[in-house]
């Protein structure tokens, strides 16, 4: 069975069918690719996929478990977790701060303890810290560990944002343009954490990207979103070199 | 972990100056070099340096405008004066007597954080911080139309006036409507007051450097994302303002146990003076908890040390008040700062954000 | 019969909380500030009013004018040497300003008039109006109030709507960095904003002396809590908003100080403003705020 499969998924905003009809099925550690023009409804999918909105027509399941109707809270603690387009640090916390909060619902004391200083305090926050730094690693965040979310160059809270999401320990990770606003060495970079991430997390990704790159460069498999509904589906190569998709990004 | 021992360090400087000026100010008064007046505000300091800390945790810490943590002083003050009063004629010993008033005022207190925490987790901003008040003033209000009388039957209450509580003769009044809570024993000192600062401190820090204070920061910080992270907003929000609330209820009985009667009057716990506990967190800076410990002590001597120019102290106080703000944020004075490198005296500034 | 006659003085009452919630919350629109010293422009219109008609005894409408044009100075400068610095600061910031702004003026009033309070004679000459045989009397201040409130917020939408300098305020509360783009001239807009509001504020005070007739430095502050709370009540920034809860807090107020407990009748006005935002969040006209992710 796939890890994530999404069926007839629907929303629509007022009279405007925002996505309709969408379709998806993710293998585990698959490397898995969602691509479309401005406003074609990508980011409205990972938000559904979160339950940040609720559709009005269809289902999602991860590794078989229901996800409609759950608060985002519970979607993340069932496994999916997500960056976003426009990044949502921490930002008056340190780099280290913000990965050890997405430890929180791993790594547990009782706000007693916390208060306290219980054994149980130093033993857990320990822990959290070297996970922490672990992930920091990965990214090569260590050495900013103390700087304050905010003050981190553009790529690296893009980086930051991702190792947050990981540290949810999630089954699924929705990428939202994690390469915006990067320069094609960044990008190249980014390109191996992520693909790195997937080998050794052995993490099942979705990613939404403009940067075609980046696209042909890693994903396996692609879905193409337009005005909503969906365009195109299938092997990365293939799609790419799909007439119909070709038409949608350069136009007539 | 030298992030940790960082943070460590910071906060014993924070409890070593509370020491520190505990124990000059206990030796200026020993050695009789304190006026009289100057050791009558001693209490009411540590009053203040409470509430201050305890408001932080709501505005600085979980990022929310509360203009009605008078109200949870209020709610602690009366809970535990009419402890107090009650127990005066038991055998037990007064030091438990007030322990345990401050345990009540605290549960109290507590109770109302939550009450009032319930529309937090619906309101933003400014919404938030009128309904706040709003919940500080019905306190207000409501306990200035409230009377409680005992005598062997037991207690009797009444909204209405002192007649309709209806009592057998030899009955006590407890609480007399406006005209509040008399003859409440004096067990606060400057001592008990110095203690309760370090424990607020104590929870307020520790809480800050633990999971549940992170949480609390990431709800502050992008509440979206908080959530993305499998973060309950609910659970952390309601936390934050019990804890506050409970602090601040302490605060409002050593306040109640500091004086021989107890009214809810508009000069003591009205929406002026949560907007003084205010005003001493936003120039402490935001989210600084040594810094409202400062601000506070600073801001209430200050009027008491302007008392020579009588009728001009609080204008002058007002004034402080504005240009301190223009001082601290006006574009043409952070370039007149910067450039002539004032900044290291500007405290606090650094640490405060945007709420 | 009584019933009616507490209404009537309750949406008088309200009538004066609209006045002052219209310059709330048209403030509040534009400049995106909650300025408590708004309840201490009052005092200060009431103050003049009273110097210039009771103590130099001089003409009633003369007090009036004279009200108006000091609180529009005062809030001119108050905006341009308190507030404008801070445009770009916290808003808690911006906040703590304005307290003390609202304590300065108390204290300021303080120190000119003194702390007993002054016995201010009413400048309406409008006798009152008995009705039903006598059994009803409505006073000259009443219907004035009213008259007086339903003018200014008649006038104040059309000058919103129909006016370019309305249709800029309209512009600045909407976004004030793509108004400037436009060419609207932010800082003039909101100091227009201020000396309106400030205005509006000269006016309620002198309505509401004339009805309360005990003048002292601090007669604003509560009025003014009231009022922000009507403008809250109605939806911030809404002027037909501010109208509505101003008038429903002052029907609220005097209904629940005849029939239930005058002690209590500020927690019950309080207690239904809670009520309202738990489930309205924004108020009665308030925009839902959604937060795009």
């Amino acid at each position: 069975m796939a890890l994530l499969e999404v069926e007839s998924l629907g929303i629509s905003f007022g009279g405007l069918r925002a996505v309709d009809n969408f379709n998806i099925k993710i293998e585990k550690e698959q490397l898995y690719g969602l691509i479309g023009p401005n406003g074609a409804g990508k980011t409205t999918i990972f938000n559904l996929l979160t339950g940040v909105y609720k559709p009005d027509k269809g289902t999602i399941l991860l590794d078989g478990e229901n996800m409609i109707g759950k608060k985002t809270i519970d979607i993340n603690k069932s496994g999916i977790a997500r960056t976003f387009q426009n990044i949502r640090l921490f930002k008056d916390m340190s780099v280290l701060d913000n990965v050890k909060v997405g430890l929180h619902n791993h790594h547990r004391y009782h706000t007693i303890s916390g208060i306290l200083r219980l054994p149980s305090y130093f033993r857990v926050e320990k822990e959290m810290t070297e996970r922490a730094m672990e992930l920091l690693k990965v990214f090569g965040l260590e050495k900013e560990k103390e700087y304050l979310a905010a003050n981190l160059p553009y790529g690296k809270q893009r980086k930051l944002e991702i190792a947050r999401a990981l540290a949810t320990d999630p089954k699924l990770l929705l990428l939202d343009e994690p390469a915006a606003g990067m320069n094609p060495n960044e990008t190249s970079e980014l390109m191996d954490t992520i693909c790195f991430v997937r080998d050794n997390f052995h993490m099942t990704i979705l990613l939404i990207e403009h940067d075609m790159k980046l696209v042909a460069g890693i994903c396996e498999r692609l879905t193409v979103l337009n005005f909503g509904q969906i365009l195109a589906e299938g092997e990365t190569s293939a799609v790419l070199s799909d007439p119909q998709v070709i038409k949608a990004y350069l136009g007539e | 972990m030298k992030n940790i021992s960082k943070t460590t360090k910071s906060n014993c400087i924070t409890f070593g100056i509370v020491i520190l000026a505990y124990i000059i100010a206990e030796a200026l008064i020993q050695t009789g070099h304190m006026s009289s007046l100057m050791e009558g505000i001693m209490v009411p300091l540590c009053v203040y340096v409470i509430a201050a800390v305890s408001l932080n945790l709501i505005v600085g810490v979980l990022g929310e405008l509360s203009l009605g943590h008078a109200g949870f002083m209020c709610v602690g003050a009366f809970s535990s004066a009419f402890f107090s009063k009650c127990m005066m004629t038991s055998s037990m010993p007064e030091g438990l007597r007030f322990f345990l008033a401050l345990l009540i005022s605290a549960a109290t207190a507590a109770v109302f954080g939550i009450l009032i925490g319930i529309p937090v987790l619906r309101l933003k901003g400014d919404y938030l911080a009128i309904v706040t008040l709003a919940f500080g003033e019905i306190i207000k209000n409501v306990l200035n139309a409230f009377y409680v009388g005992l005598d062997s039957a037991g207690f009797h209450f009444s909204m209405k006036d002192a007649i309709a509580l209806d009592m057998e003769a030899g009955g006590t009044i407890i609480i007399n409507g406006a005209q509040g809570i008399t003859g409440t024993p004096r067990s606060s000192t400057f001592t008990i007051g110095i203690i309760l600062i370090l424990i607020t401190l104590f929870v307020v820090l520790n809480l800050m450097n633990s999971r549940d204070g992170r949480a609390i920061m990431a709800i502050r910080d992008n509440r979206i994302a908080a959530e993305s992270i499998g973060i309950n907003i609910t659970k952390y929000k309601l936390m934050a303002f019990t804890i506050s609330a409970a602090l601040a209820g302490t605060a409002g009985a050593l306040y109640a146990h500091n004086l021989s009667t107890l009214t809810a009057s508009p000069n003591n716990f009205g929406y002026n003076q949560s907007i003084m506990i205010l005003v001493f967190v936003v120039l402490g800076g935001i989210g600084n908890i040594r810094g409202s410990v400062i601000a506070a002590v600073v801001l209430t001597l200050l009027p008491e040390l302007l008392r020579f120019l009588n009728d001009y102290r609080m204008l002058i106080y007002a004034i402080v008040l504005i240009a301190l703000m223009i001082f601290n944020w006006s574009p043409k004075c952070i370039a007149f700062r910067e450039r002539h490198s004032l900044k290291d005296l500007l405290k606090g500034k650094k640490n405060t954000k945007e709420v | 019969m009584s019933f009616i006659s507490y209404l009537i003085s309750g949406i008088s009452l309200g009538s004066v909380y609209a006045i002052i919630a219209l310059g709330y919350t048209m403030v509040y629109g534009i400049a995106r500030m909650l300025n408590f010293a708004h309840g201490d422009i009052i005092m200060v219109g009431a103050f003049v009013a009273f110097t210039v008609s009771s103590t130099l005894g001089m003409n009633a409408a003369l007090g009036v004018v004279a009200a108006i044009v000091v609180c529009t100075v005062l809030g001119l400068t108050v905006e341009r040497v308190a507030y404008k610095p801070l445009r770009q600061a916290p808003s808690l910031a911006v906040l703590i300003t304005a307290i003390g702004v609202s304590y300065l003026l108390q204290n300021l009033a303080l120190l000119i008039f003194g702390a007993n309070p002054k016995s201010f004679t009413s400048v309406v000459p409008v006798p009152a109006l008995k009705l039903a045989g006598g059994q009803l009397t409505i006073s000259g201040v009443t219907i004035v109030t009213i008259v007086v409130s339903i003018i200014v917020v008649v006038v104040l939408s059309l000058f919103v709507k129909k006016t370019r300098a309305g249709r800029a305020m309209q512009a600045v509360s909407e976004d004030r960095g793509a108004a400037q783009l436009m060419g609207i001239n932010v800082n003039g807009t909101i100091a227009l904003t201020f000396a309106i509001g400030s205005a509006l504020a000269a006016v309620a005070g002198v309505l509401l002396c004339s009805a309360y007739p005990t003048l002292t430095p601090y007669i604003g502050s509560m009025p003014g809590i009231k009022a922000f709370v009507a403008a809250v009540f109605g939806g911030i920034g809404s002027i037909p908003g501010a109208m509505i809860g101003g008038i429903l807090l002052g029907v609220i107020e005097n209904l629940s100080k005849a029939y239930i407990s005058s002690q209590l009748s500020d927690a019950i006005v309080f207690a239904v403003l809670i009520l309202v935002l738990l489930i309205r969040p924004t108020g009665i006209f308030g925009k839902p705020l959604n937060e795009k992710v």
